[in-house]
């Protein structure tokens, strides 16, 4: 029994016919061959599917597809055109080595997105849990916070943090 | 201040050149093994035991295959008619790929169910029924060789009993005779619990077989893509898998810790159907399966003892282990060293003899043995070393700082031949636990720790100081499955001067795109935006062993740099010829060569490149390309000095890490900004098994904590800022100095948190808790040594 539903990805609609059990995750990757939304546990304790609904950072693989019907997905793919430029916090992981195998970063950029969006001038406190319900198992999270640290300067028009390697 | 020899615009050795890499992963279009999708594709889900141990009585598939989509169940019968239902693991020991009677651990694969969609394979695995007749597993290693514990692997002829390997290094009577004559012994039993890698992408692949062209392409989660193809050509060639027939792909890896060396049964299982049915196979594992199923790491019971003299000089270390290996010896080492590199144990310090051995055992837990960020079984032994030179320090009444000093192997000593019969390349201890100590501000911290302990606080100082062995390895000593350790590079460089570089290793995230291309531009000047750099395809990359255990840039980093210098040679030939000088009245400088004396009569690299296909000299071979495959000569021997704060909450058993120096001795350094993202992220997996990580069963063999509801990866906030700084102590052996850095962290940077715990509890008495020291252990031995008295 598939259900009818009407999704706006990236500023694209989509008429799509659906299971009502399918997972929007699965519906972004499989459906939509949107592959930057990544799938790390069956628990909703990673966040690397972490997509934006009407804006709000949520963790796709625990919504299903039909509870979207009518609203609208960022997922990675969406934040900048291909190619560039950047949004400040895919420029800022980029400028502060914020990203290694790159598996979790999808997840963590647009949850970062969000925390932004409600607050350009976190504290590091702040950013800590404000990701913490997204695990990067490569970085050790110490250039993630300053990757959004940067973003929020870049965003509020502040003079840049420095990006080298506080390496003494 | 790092010293670079090239400019910013050519980014050689030195520079913290930006990723390359980055650019595809910040956008969405990084390619892992799930984004793959064939024409055709079918998928796999695998039904798992929910016993320990027990036998399959019976397989009901009938209604599985009734479910809409389910094309095919696979069970070990069913591989049993083509002889693919055992498989070798990389340690020579075998394992089951699917069951034909009788299931050993906790979700070890029993069926699998193939259909036209993965909802669909979910569906079918759902409704398959299986009769099971369980039995009481043997899960206590200790009471594993117990004559009343059932043999397991009854599938060895002549088997008696569960004891796998005994394996010993160093002097075992002339460290008894230290041990009889010493002023002071030390002893502890300890714990390295078993844990899991959990790389936020899962395992996974999509076996290919093209039935018309009888070729495989094998696209899958490999941190050692070479070796796999070997391995599956040697497993499968009765079958008509020759090795020229496969092609094996490692995508982008979403991080690999060692977890992605072995080979699993799904990835064997998915590679049957696809060659039975002509059709791709996906199989990708959820987390669960991931954390209950694949190798572990660790799990390493140890007895360790220490002898010196009453003023402090360690004359002589014992270890005792038993390896608990669960159903197979499925771990990752040389074939050699059954036990990795855990003769190690003797540390950084300078002392005339040991002797460590260990006993593997088989009990019914999951198979293993792999690392977790750690070259072959250096973890435990650190945590060994480092624990016990605590104990010894305490004893003696010496600050654990002092004892260090006073004990380790001096700079002039290097190379520095162990008791246990390595040669330590180069190390400079000394000066990077002063400057730990510096950074830290030690004296003031003992001194803050001092008042906050006559005030009843509980603050705890911490010290690791490591030596790590990484980079293997030798020919003569070290191959996997026969397979000698060394690795590859091989450079073309095409006319305009710009270059492709391809390796035998494989990236999960280190970084290999820019750092391999700036070893690259150092030797040559092309610039490293120049060069792309390719790893991870059977069918265009040199052979390689892989990457894991630290070994990418000791050995294919070394390997670029020596055919670069090849290439060199090459140029200066052109050079010679295109500025008609001898080729001894040239001089090299970054990117070009000059005449002697007469520096504005020169030919830039490009040029010479350029002219090797458009004006060679005439008997030259044309062309611009070399191939180096390094055998290393010797280990790297990376070191560190790290250094832990905490605070305890004395009423909760709280632990607050305040802070953690890291101090790193990789030797010359490619590039400083991905060396402290390799150690930061290496203290995070250093802080999780410390602190938060273990696989925990019952009695029955049940996972208590097989998801990431339960099993605890440290976030953002358990994870401390950490501070990082480096000396630099070149390896006189590698061609470019270098020694490898990934997995320093994570080897050296348990024992600093659990020296600093036991630090902050050592006024109640407390000498020891195992790791992961939780708060509930850290109240429980406060309330067991009357912390809590009235």
């Amino acid at each position: 029994m598939l259900k009818k539903i009407t999704v706006t990805v990236n500023g694209t609609q989509h008429v799509l016919e659906v299971e009502p059990r399918l997972l929007l995750v699965h519906m972004i990757r499989e459906l939509l061959n949107l592959t930057g939304t990544h799938i790390g546990c069956d628990t909703t304790s990673c966040g690397a599917c972490t997509i934006l609904l009407d804006g709000k950072s949520v963790k796709s693989c625990t919504i299903l597809a039909v509870q979207a019907n009518g609203k609208s997905i960022t997922t990675i793919e969406g934040l900048a055109p291909e190619g560039g430029p950047f949004t400040p916090l895919q420029e800022g992981f980029k400028e502060n080595h914020g990203l290694h195998c790159g598996f979790c970063t999808p997840g963590m950029i647009l949850r970062a997105t969000e925390l932004l969006a409600h607050n350009n001038n976190p504290t590091e406190e702040e950013i800590r849990w404000g990701i913490s319900g997204n695990l990067c198992r490569c970085t050790g999270y110490n250039n993630i916070v300053k990757a959004i640290l940067y973003a929020g300067a870049k965003m509020r028009g502040e003079a840049l943090p420095s990006t080298e390697p506080e390496f003494v | 201040m790092i010293q670079c020899k090239t400019s910013k615009e050519v980014g050689g050795m030195g520079h913290s050149l930006k990723r390359k890499e980055d650019a595809r992963f910040l956008q969405g279009k990084g390619h892992y093994v799930d984004d793959i999708k064939l024409p055709g594709m079918l998928y796999m889900d695998i039904v798992r035991s929910p016993y320990a141990y027990a036998k399959i009585k019976n397989i009901n598939t009938e209604e599985a295959m009734k479910v809409p989509g389910v094309v095919a169940i696979i069970t070990g019968k069913d591989l049993e008619k083509y002889n693919l239902h055992w498989m070798p693991t990389l340690m020579s020991d075998t394992q089951m790929v699917l069951p034909t009677d009788t299931v050993m651990y906790q979700a070890q694969e029993v069926c699998a169910v193939i259909a036209t969609s993965k909802y669909a394979a979910r569906d079918g695995r759902e409704a398959v029924k299986v009769d099971y007749e369980p039995m009481k597993p043997v899960m206590d290693p200790f009471k594993s060789t117990d004559p009343s514990s059932p043999v397991l692997r009854t599938d060895k002829p002549g088997k008696k009993d569960n004891h796998i390997w005994h394996w010993q290094a160093g002097d075992k009577e002339k460290t008894e005779n230290v041990f009889k004559n010493a002023d002071i012994v030390v002893k502890q039993q300890m714990h390295i619990p078993r844990i899991h890698v959990v790389s936020i992408e899962t395992c996974g692949c999509v076996a290919d077989y093209d039935k018309v062209n009888h070729h495989l392409t094998m696209y899958m989660t490999t941190q050692a893509p070479h070796a796999i193809r070997t391995v599956i050509a040697l497993v499968a060639g009765h079958v008509g898998l020759s090795e020229e027939r496969i092609r094996v792909v490692s995508p982008d890896i979403g991080g690999g810790f060692g977890g992605k060396v072995p080979v699993y049964p799904g990835y064997v299982i998915a590679i049957a159907v696809s060659f039975l049915v002509g059709k791709p196979v996906k199989w990708i594992e959820d987390r669960s399966e991931n954390l209950q199923a694949d190798s572990f790491a660790r799990d390493y019971h140890i007895t360790a003892e220490m002898a010196g003299t009453k003023d402090g000089k360690i004359q002589a270390t014992r270890f005792k282990v038993l390896a608990d290996h669960g159903y197979t010896d499925a771990a990752a080492n040389p074939s050699k060293f059954p036990a990795g590199m855990f003769s190690i144990a003797t540390g950084s310090y300078d002392y005339a003899t040991a002797f460590v051995e260990a006993d593997a055992v088989y009990t019914n837990k999951p198979p293993g043995g792999v690392a977790y960020r750690c070259s072959f079984r250096v973890t435990e032994a650190v945590q060994a070393i480092e624990r016990m030179t605590d104990l010894f320090a305490k004893k003696v009444g010496k600050d654990p700082a002092d004892i260090r000093m006073q004990n380790f192997i001096k700079k002039e000593d290097f190379p520095w031949k162990s008791p246990t019969g390595w040669t330590y390349d180069s190390g400079n201890y000394q000066a990077g636990l002063q400057k730990a100590m510096d950074v830290v501000g030690y004296a003031a911290l003992r001194k803050e720790q001092a008042e906050k302990r006559a005030k009843g606080e509980l603050m705890g100082i911490g010290i690791s100081t490591f030596t790590e062995i990484v980079g293997a390895g030798p020919s003569k000593d070290f191959d996997i499955l026969g397979i000698k350790m060394f690795d590859s590079a091989e450079i073309r460089v095409h006319p305009t001067g710009k270059a492709i570089a391809r390796f035998g290793t494989k990236s999960q995230g280190q970084g290999h795109e820019t750092t391999y291309a700036q070893i690259i531009a150092e030797e040559l000047g092309i610039p490293a935006e120049n060069i792309q750099v390719e790893e991870g395809d059977t069918d265009t990359a040199p052979y390689g062993l892989g990457t894991y255990a630290s070994r990418s840039t000791p050995t294919a980093g070394a390997a670029a740099a020596i055919a670069s210098r090849k290439l060199r040679d090459k140029a200066r030939k052109i050079a010679a010829y295109l500025l008609e000088v001898s080729e001894d009245d040239l001089e090299w400088e970054t990117g070009k060569f000059f005449v002697k004396g007469a520096p504005e009569k020169s030919k830039t690299i490009q040029e010479i490149v350029f002219a090797a296909y458009t004006n060679h000299p005439q008997g030259m071979e044309a062309g611009f390309e070399a191939t180096h495959y390094y055998d290393p000569p010797n280990l790297t021997f990376p070191s560190g000095a790290y250094i832990c704060v905490v605070d305890v909450d004395k009423e909760t058993g709280g632990i607050h890490v305040r802070r953690f120096v890291a101090i790193d001795d990789c030797g010359n350094i490619i590039n400083p900004m991905v060396v402290q993202g390799q150690v930061h992220g290496g203290l995070t997996q250093a802080i999780a098994p410390a602190m938060y990580e273990e696989m925990i069963y019952d009695d029955e063999g049940n996972i208590l904590n097989g998801s990431l509801m339960d099993y605890l990866v440290p976030t953002a906030v358990e994870s401390p800022k950490w501070e990082t700084g480096h000396i630099v102590t070149p390896s006189p052996h590698h061609p470019i100095g270098a020694k490898g850095v990934g997995e320093s962290p994570t080897v050296g940077g348990p024992p600093a948190i659990a020296n600093a715990i036991i630090d902050a509890l050592s006024p109640f008495g407390i000498t020891h808790i195992d790791i992961p020291i939780t708060p509930f252990k850290v109240w429980k031995a406060l309330k067991e040594h009357g912390a809590y008295d009235k």
